[in-house]
């Protein structure tokens, strides 16, 4: 049982892991982390890095929609301008990987910010609706400037080098991927022990007296897209190295709803939140995958397979918002807390 | 022969202000000032347009006619956020706390328009970000969670505290935005007696320590009467008297507009003989 | 430039405008009682016309018996709908509520997916075939009876809501939900006859764009449209659904011909945004007023 942390100093305090136990914790991920790839399968890497990638992205839009409550049903949109201006750098120019996921992340920024204008006189619900049009503008822009993204067809994506080293396989990009999401992720947590990070909470708490508070409701607000923006950016730019293809079909509103739902799932205004949350949403079509093959449909189940996924997505979303609308993080924190407290009950 | 000081310049200068929603007029003509250093009370019956001032001294509706000066400078045209920096704190009527942050958090968010760190300092937790964020905590303890004895509850999500406590940390909020002029909406409504009395005195040390100015809009008279320097009194949008206390509960005009029309005298001396009772008490 | 062509362009636009409108009084009559923003109206739509497929292909069932049953069976989905997946987040935020909406559009989507697969079926032909002449523009029947239908329906739902007690207490129900408890009003019931009307009216639109371009598990895009229909008119006015509705046709319909079929969804979301920018709350939607 856990009996209270006292800290000592009010740095100690702000710290992010705030326990000896927790600081072990830690290290035991990361090595754990950086153990993986020496003994687990393919499969199992490219399922690290999709998730990785996925983990980005959700954290992304948490910051977006989670801490700063602006609903946004585009986040794929943001994301197929990371990974198209990745895709691009990488296939005229040969340009580094690093270099080319940033500009991916600014292009993406500069996309957010754009969208995030109208978020000052457009409340809520609307804003969400802005968004979906943002997603559709995109999706027409990809289809439609086939000099630039290669229509329809889309672009294929030539490997990165580093060092010399291709990186062609789940193995070899699970070294950029996790560590970049995990900056990703410490930034996020940074965020919220600043003032940047409150005024975002305070801003989806009670915008307008965040305002009288002293917080300029636009420029934090853009400031929030333009984070949230470059978080998917960066997550599309690894999308496309990862998957080593990009089609306008490949970010399609149904993308957005799946982080929509990861956020949601995973527990919105909380970084456990994100990281829970996209991994189970990676996870659950894998294991429908599973289990509709071990039914017996027969060459059926393939067909199946899509429109269940829709369909748990979906169903994921209500049951959540309606039985466990803090997310999963929230039955974590709950399940620690009764570990902590053992043997008492409350 | 020294020449005599010229009076003090007051803090804010409110001058025939007038609102208007539609047909509807909130403000008439209103017209007062508040003398630095000073606890004004802005009284008047429900309905008498005292939360406007405030939301109008805020920023928060602009007024159609009339001029705001705060320390010299007009507010005409300047963002609510600019008048926070400029000194302007504020508590709501309707606690206006922020539900998904604790204690700490909402106070810490008062003192944002004071604080430096900028997006890319908060994402790399630079080492000034750092520096910043530890003396905000220190000072914000030292200064305001041990003054206002809220430290048992300073890591709590303010969903769960009580009434009383939640208007503390409000005011806690307000202190951490380095007021020159504190505007307290109501600060002691729906507080039991014991409450009230710690409440007020925590106003009075904030005049005090802080080199604070208090405006409050009030209905508890008693409380009022004790700690107002000046009283401005409003009904239906006009300013009908203001002065100090005993002046303005004299004034037939206040009475009539709280009462209704009576029998002023007979009243008058119930308002004298409570007055001294409480003076004796 | 022909003015019988244009004219005819303008024509199909009203047409489909209808329909829109249509669709737009079911996601207008929801957010009045109810408050929320459903996004899934499109795939309301979709069900009403498989409903109907089901009924006509599945079943067997003649045409004239197969729409009031489809109606019918959409009115108790409607109703299902509500209670399971609406009436639970009563009182959550309205952008809960909205979300909740995402996640039944996914749901609808994919069981359609599942059972009839994601491939476009025809709808049996029940309306004339002959192309009517108004001047010298030709409309397609299809539309131009399709139009009356939804002319129709509009008509009969703004006199039920003018002079029946129901209308009224529906309008109460959405403003102050406490305040229509305490005089009496059945909130619950009020909210199930709300989504059930709206589920019927959506399924009547479902057959009848069903029957114009076919019916598919991707019907629910239609919803985005009509999206911007409830936009530009206002969220909570049925007139306003209507002049939307008839304004976003004839936008499509002309970006369709002068720019090419893949621009139309593009011109729907460009007056989507300008909306946003310069009328946020629609023509005739109300303004809600925060206070501080």
């Amino acid at each position: 049982m856990r009996i209270g942390s006292a800290k000592q100093s009010y740095g100690a305090d702000a710290a992010l892991f705030d326990s000896r136990t927790q600081k072990a914790w830690a290290l035991l991920g990361v090595a754990a982390l950086a153990a993986f790839p020496f003994i687990a399968s393919e499969y199992w890497l490219y399922l690290a890095c999709l998730v990785s990638i996925n983990i980005a992205s959700a954290m992304g839009l948490n910051i977006l929609t989670g801490y700063t409550g602006l609903v946004s049903l585009g986040q794929a949109a943001f994301m197929g301008l990371g990974g198209y201006t990745a895709a691009i750098l990488q296939l005229r120019y040969g340009t580094p990987l690093l270099l080319n996921l940033f500009c991916g992340g600014v292009v993406a920024t500069v996309a957010g910010v754009l969208v995030g204008l109208p978020s000052l006189r457009v409340k809520g619900l609307y804003l969400a609706i802005a968004t979906i049009a943002a997603g559709v503008m995109a999706h027409f822009l990809f289809a439609h400037l086939p000099a630039l993204t290669g229509g329809p067809a889309g672009l294929s994506v030539p490997p990165a080098r580093i060092f010399g080293v291709e990186l062609d396989t789940s193995a070899k990009l699970y070294w950029v991927i996790v560590p970049i999401t995990a900056l990703l992720l410490l930034g996020a947590a940074n965020l919220f022990r600043t003032r940047i990070g409150r005024a975002f909470i305070a801003i989806r708490d009670r915008d307008i007296s965040a305002e009288v508070l002293g917080i300029p409701l636009l420029r934090y607000k853009l400031l929030s897209f333009a984070i949230s923006s470059f978080y998917a950016g960066v997550a599309g730019g690894l999308f496309a190295y990862f998957f080593r293809a990009i089609t306008p079909e490949s970010f399609p509103l149904l993308m957005s709803i799946f982080f929509l739902a990861a956020v949601i799932v995973g527990g919105m205004g909380t970084v456990l939140g994100s990281v829970l949350g996209a991994v189970f949403m990676t996870l659950v079509p894998e294991l429908l995958k599973l289990i509709v093959s071990a039914l017996p449909l027969g060459g059926n189940a393939t067909l199946v397979l899509s429109p269940v996924r829709t369909i748990v997505f979906g169903a994921l979303i209500i049951v959540f918002l309606i039985f466990e609308p803090l997310g999963l993080a929230e039955m974590w924190r709950r399940t620690r807390r009764a570990f902590h407290l053992w043997p008492f009950r409350t | 022969m020294p020449a005599p000081a010229s009076p003090p310049r007051p803090l804010l200068e409110v001058e025939g202000l007038s609102l208007a929603f539609g047909g509807v007029k909130a403000l008439d003509g209103v017209t007062f000032a508040v003398q630095p250093g000073s606890i004004t009370a802005l009284i008047g019956p429900n309905g008498a347009g005292k939360t406007s001032v405030f939301n109008t001294l805020s920023g928060f509706y602009a007024p159609q006619a009339g001029r705001i000066v705060f320390e010299g400078r007009s507010l005409a045209g300047v963002p609510p956020p600019r008048r926070a920096a400029l000194g302007l704190a504020r508590s709501f009527q309707n606690i206006a706390l922020f539900r998904g942050m604790t204690v700490l958090d909402n106070i810490k968010l008062g003192r944002h328009c004071h604080l430096k760190t900028g997006a890319l300092g908060a994402l790399f937790y630079t080492p000034a970000a750092r520096r910043e964020e530890e003396e905000l905590r220190r000072e914000i303890e030292e200064r305001i969670i041990d003054f206002l004895e809220i430290d048992h509850i300073r890591h709590a999500p303010v969903g769960s505290l009580a009434y009383g406590l939640q208007k503390r940390v409000e005011l806690a909020r307000a202190l951490a935005m380095r007021p020159r002029l504190l505007l307290l909406d109501e600060p002691v409504a729906g507080m039991n007696r014991e409450e009230t009395e710690d409440m007020a005195r925590f106003i009075l040390e904030v005049r005090r320590e802080w080199d604070a100015t208090v405006l409050m809009v009030e209905h508890d008279m008693g409380m009022v009467m004790d700690l107002s320097d000046h009283v401005v009194v409003l009904n239906f949008g006009q300013v009908i008297a203001r002065g100090i206390p005993a002046e303005v509960q004299a004034d037939p005009h206040v009475v009539r507009a709280y009462l209704g029309s009576g029998d002023v005298v007979a009243l008058r001396e119930r308002f004298r003989r409570a007055a001294v009772a409480r003076q004796a008490a | 430039m022909d003015g019988w062509l244009l004219f005819e362009i303008v024509l199909a636009g009203v047409g489909t405008g209808g329909l829109y409108a249509l669709t737009g009084l079911a996601f207008v009559l929801i957010y009045k009682a109810t408050k929320v923003v459903n996004i899934a109206i499109g795939e309301m739509l979709m069900i009403g016309a498989y409903l109907f497929f089901a009924f006509v292909a599945g079943l067997g069932l003649p045409v004239w018996l197969a729409i009031p049953a489809a109606i019918v069976a959409s009115a108790a989905f409607g109703a299902l709908v509500e209670r399971t997946v609406i009436r639970p987040m009563l009182g959550e935020s309205p952008i809960s509520s909205f979300m909740v909406t995402v996640g039944l559009g996914s749901v609808l989507v994919g069981v359609v997916e599942l059972v009839w697969t994601a491939d476009q079926q025809r709808l049996p032909e029940f309306l004339p075939t002959k192309h009517i002449a108004i001047g010298e523009a030709l409309v397609s029947p299809k539309i131009f009876y399709g139009f009356w239908i939804a002319v129709l329906l509009i008509a009969s739902v703004l006199l039920v809501f003018r002079f029946w007690r129901g209308g009224v207490a529906l309008r109460a129900t959405a403003s102050d939900q406490a305040a229509a408890y305490s005089v009496g009003i059945n909130v619950p019931r009020v909210f199930s006859l709300a989504w059930m009307a709206a589920a019927a009216i959506a399924g009547v639109a479902g057959i009848v764009v069903g029957s114009i371009g076919g019916i598919s598990s991707a019907m629910g895009v239609f919803g985005l449209s009509v999206l911007v229909v409830v936009i530009f008119g206002g969220l909570d006015s049925v007139l306003g659904a209507l002049v939307g509705g008839v304004f976003v046709g004839i936008v499509e319909s002309l970006t369709g011909f002068y720019a090419g079929a893949e621009y139309k969804l593009l011109a729907t979301f460009t007056l989507l945004v300008l909306i946003l920018m310069l009328r946020p709350y629609g023509l005739f939607g109300t303004h809600e007023i925060e206070r501080l």
